[in-house]
């Protein structure tokens, strides 16, 4: 079971998310989440996986298909808040390298170069 | 109480029971003795492989199962994932970590598994695929 709320902070939409991201419910939750977002312009996204502590290879793709689909808008996607486990997982899968993740969420949001008016 | 030796779970090929083989991995890891990181690590293994031998072995057919055989030693634990599906060249599955597939949706399952125990083995022919996975028991690395 996954739940997701988004919000706006400063031109950038933060998606928190709760739960596990896994095939099924949780992944397809999330594809439609980002792809609702890309399809009302809103192109900078920092996902919060502070209250994530399962993904799974399925996941981890939703993930990766969701920020390659936001770069390719010309858009971002960011990380906020990774558990110890989700972390150990963009470890060692290389994914730590692709994504620009942070820890605190002001900064994460100051880091967007892009600013969209409220 | 005695620990279990062996279990073993046949499963109908629907994405939902990947759940219950990560459940089963939980418990009969946690029997044997594995910490909660380790049965994460464990049950991930199990759940990744599960989700390749009912979507991509069994192609999800309903006539079709996935059994999963727990057993432990008092060295290791032994788990072996069976599909009925046509099989496929273990030899050709990229490398996930590669420049040009770091940002592939799939093709993580099989190399995570292997990143989690300490050996993975597949055994892949037109009858099926069996994926062996094997972990030291703590004390026995």
């Amino acid at each position: 079971m996954v739940k997701i709320n988004c919000r706006r902070v400063d031109g950038v939409t933060v998606v928190d998310v709760v739960g596990r991201i896994t095939l099924g419910d949780g992944s397809t939750l999330l594809r439609d989440t980002i792809r609702g977002l890309i399809a009302a312009g809103d192109k900078q996204i920092l996902v919060n996986l502070g209250e994530v502590g399962y993904i799974d290879s399925s996941g981890l793709g939703e993930l990766v298909s969701a920020f390659t689909a936001v770069r390719a808008e010309g858009g971002d996607l960011k990380l906020l808040h990774l558990t110890r486990k989700v972390h150990d997982l963009l470890q060692i899968t290389k994914l730590y390298t692709v994504f620009d993740i942070h820890d605190d969420e002001a900064q994460a949001i100051s880091s967007y170069e892009v600013r969209h008016a409220h | 109480m005695l620990t279990p030796t062996h279990r073993a779970v046949v499963l109908e090929s629907r994405v939902d029971n990947v759940d219950r083989a990560e459940t089963a991995a939980e418990e009969f890891a946690a029997a044997a003795g594995f910490d909660e990181p380790e049965r994460h690590r464990i049950a991930m293994a199990v759940r990744e492989i599960t989700v390749n031998a009912i979507t991509h072995g069994n192609r999800c057919e309903a006539g079709k199962k996935v059994t999963i055989d727990f057993s432990v030693s008092p060295q290791e634990l032994v788990i072996q994932i069976r599909d009925q599906g046509e099989g496929f060249d273990a030899s050709g599955l990229p490398d996930p970590l590669a420049p040009d597939n770091l940002l592939r949706q799939s093709g993580r399952g099989i190399f995570l598994a292997r990143a989690f125990m300490d050996d993975v083995q597949l055994l892949s022919n037109a009858n099926g695929t069996e994926v062996r996975m094997s972990k030291h028991r703590p004390g026995n690395v």
